[in-house]
């Protein structure tokens, strides 16, 4: 209790609590959330298990539609999956696959960009030349390619097991560049103060430094990106699930409900897709809402 | 200038080497290339006969340079999958591919630069915050859903537009352009506005910061004080500063417009490179994939090297600097 109020009466809870908009688009990404990790317990179904699944049942509209029931709330799929369950479910994959990816790109772009900006010189240069060089080619297609790459490589039997994983990689290598370019501007500037000289010279190690001084000065920034980045990393999943590249068919991501949902679009069963549709766009949309208030209060420097 | 013409030479030809390294390295991590022509039947001394030929046999150095030396003439040997040289492949689809993007492209830079304009001036005025919530949702829409959504309506509900492919094309010589008939037309509709959404928002919000900025500059400032027309300082001296990064990132983005395509295709079935790529990743078929990587790469270092050319013909502070 005593640290809500605290965050109610700083700067940031009081920016927060002013702002419908930003309030409204933290209660989606937290109902969101919560539902997405309590899958197993709040999930009407398992659509996973097999047994449950009734073909009886397939293409049952939503419950207020002609038809509908209310075990199955916004109707089955072709196969009498639950869709409200299977976009549980399916968030978890999303978000799992953000998160992870985002982290990765974090591990990567931060310690490069700080050790470019703290040590210059020639390594900073190479590091900075790949970097740009990166930035030319679009972030969804260096993952496509690193992703298509690797499945091509792979025997089929061993991909599906690694696919997620495989997919993080390369949503995460795809972005790294931000942060680095990022923090590498920041180190510059702190490198320079007072600070950080006093404790050069009384012979504190370069990488303790980084660590202990450099680190948390640059973390706003970072936290800005990260949460642009996030809503980035979930709508690059989301394509590459929908391109068939993405998570295997075993994970079914948001990205791969829509990709089942289309092929109905046709036929009239417009539930299977439209869902996890909604989902996926109120998700990235309130995370960006998110990020783009964040940066505003965090950077007065750019409140325009 | 000269230098950094130079230098920017050098780096694209060590992009394009290292993608055509990874394109060859495709060839010998993917299956044997002897099993996908001769199939499963073939005896071992047909199998060693055809290792020969291919000049399976010789250093990977060797390999690479032959490799190199034929993707420089446009041979890429046979598709897997279609059994037909991939350079024909190629050259019936990015007519399609490039096609759409123009089209694209136009749109988005038609549409964006006005509308980032007039969110940058009018503030706060109804139409630029309605416009600006667009532009958040049209960065948040993924491109695939905007397809779907697209379809739903204009070929589902009201039936107006195909839904997929092409349309009637008819061949200019080795082009082949939809764009000489009505249901070619009509087919290039929702897949341009679908390419175009994302590219749009992007130059909407960045012709909307450079202005803003700009109109903080104190020579704007000056402008006013003088008393000059608003209109005269927005539109004489504001927007011409702006143009200079639009125009770059406009440039870069004609790359990205490519990239995008893959998955509007996808959508649309649109008979383009992007598809043709994304069929080669399901099916493993490496020459295909190889072709494609290459010339994507192509394409987009020429794209860069261009821009930064262009970078340097606009703005004067570059070539001064050169000088210093």
């Amino acid at each position: 209790m005593g640290m809500l109020r605290r965050f109610a009466n700083s700067d940031l809870g009081y920016s927060f609590l002013h702002s419908r908009v930003v309030v409204a688009a933290a209660i989606v990404v937290a109902v969101v959330v919560v539902a997405a990790i309590g899958a197993n317990a709040l999930a009407p179904h398992n659509p996973f298990d097999l047994a449950s699944l009734e073909l009886f049942d397939a293409l049952t509209p939503p419950a207020w539609e002609a038809g509908g029931r209310w075990i199955y709330p916004l109707g089955t799929d072709d196969q009498g999956r639950d869709v409200l369950s299977a976009i549980m479910y399916g968030t978890r994959v999303s978000l799992m696959v953000g998160f992870a990816s985002v982290a990765l790109s974090m591990a990567i772009g931060i310690p490069l960009g700080m050790i470019s900006g703290y040590f210059g010189g020639m390594l900073d240069s190479v590091i900075m030349r790949f970097a740009e060089i990166q930035l030319t080619f679009p972030a969804i297609l260096i993952a496509l390619l690193i992703d298509g790459i690797v499945r091509t490589a792979l025997p089929r039997d061993i991909h599906s097991d690694i696919a997620v994983f495989v997919l993080i990689a390369a949503i995460g290598f795809s972005n790294w560049v931000q942060y680095a370019r990022t923090v590498r501007g920041m180190t510059l500037v702190e490198r320079s103060k007072e600070y950080v000289q006093a404790a050069q010279v009384t012979g504190v190690h370069p990488l303790l430094i980084m660590l202990r001084h450099i680190l948390p000065n640059v973390a706003s920034p970072v936290l800005v990106i990260a949460t642009i980045g996030l809503a980035l990393a979930i709508v690059t999943e989301a394509t590459l699930s929908f391109l068939g590249v993405g998570v295997p068919p075993t994970q079914p991501s948001l990205g791969t409900l829509i990709r089942i949902g289309n092929d109905f679009l046709f036929s009239g069963e417009w539930w299977i897709a439209t869902f996890p549709s909604v989902t996926l766009v109120a998700l990235v949309i309130s995370v960006n809402l998110l990020g783009d208030w964040l940066r505003d209060v965090l950077n007065p420097r750019l409140n325009r | 200038m000269l230098g950094m013409l130079l230098r920017r030479i050098v780096e694209s030809l060590i992009v394009l080497f290292a993608v055509a390294f990874i394109a060859f390295s495709l060839f010998s991590f993917i299956g044997d290339p002897v099993n996908n022509m001769l199939g499963q039947e073939a005896t071992e001394a047909e199998r060693l006969d055809m290792r020969e030929r291919l000049g399976l046999n010789d250093s990977v150095i060797v390999q690479f340079t032959r490799f190199i030396g034929r993707a420089v003439q446009g041979e890429f040997g046979v598709s897997y999958r279609q059994s037909r040289p991939v350079i024909d492949l190629i050259a019936e689809s990015l007519p399609a591919t490039l096609e759409l993007s123009f089209f694209a492209m136009v749109l988005a830079v038609g549409l964006g630069i006005p509308i980032g304009i007039q969110t940058a001036i009018n503030r706060d005025s109804l139409v630029s915050k309605v416009l600006m919530t667009g532009s958040l949702i049209g960065i948040s829409l993924p491109t695939f859903l905007a397809g779907i959504l697209l379809i739903m309506i204009f070929s589902v509900k009201l039936g107006w537009l195909p839904s997929f492919g092409r349309g009637q094309v008819e061949q200019m010589g080795w082009w082949g352009t939809g764009l000489r008939t009505w249901s070619g037309i009509k087919a290039l509709i929702l897949p341009t506005i679908t390419l175009a959404i994302f590219q749009m928002t992007l130059i909407v919000r960045l012709v909307r910061s450079e202005m803003l900025e700009v109109l903080q500059a104190d020579f704007i400032k000056f402008a006013r004080a003088r008393g000059l027309r608003e209109r005269l300082v927005q539109f004489g001296y504001a927007l011409p500063n702006t143009l200079v990064p639009v125009i770059t990132i406009v440039g870069l983005q004609l790359g990205s417009v490519i990239a995008f395509a893959i998955v509007t295709e996808t959508v649309f079935q649109w008979p383009g490179m992007g598809l043709l790529f994304i069929q080669s990743v399901t099916f493993a078929d490496v020459p295909v994939m190889a072709a494609y990587l290459l010339l994507i790469a192509l394409i987009f270092v020429v794209i860069n090297l261009l821009v930064d050319m262009l970078y340097y013909v606009i703005d004067p502070r570059l070539r001064s600097m050169a000088g210093l």
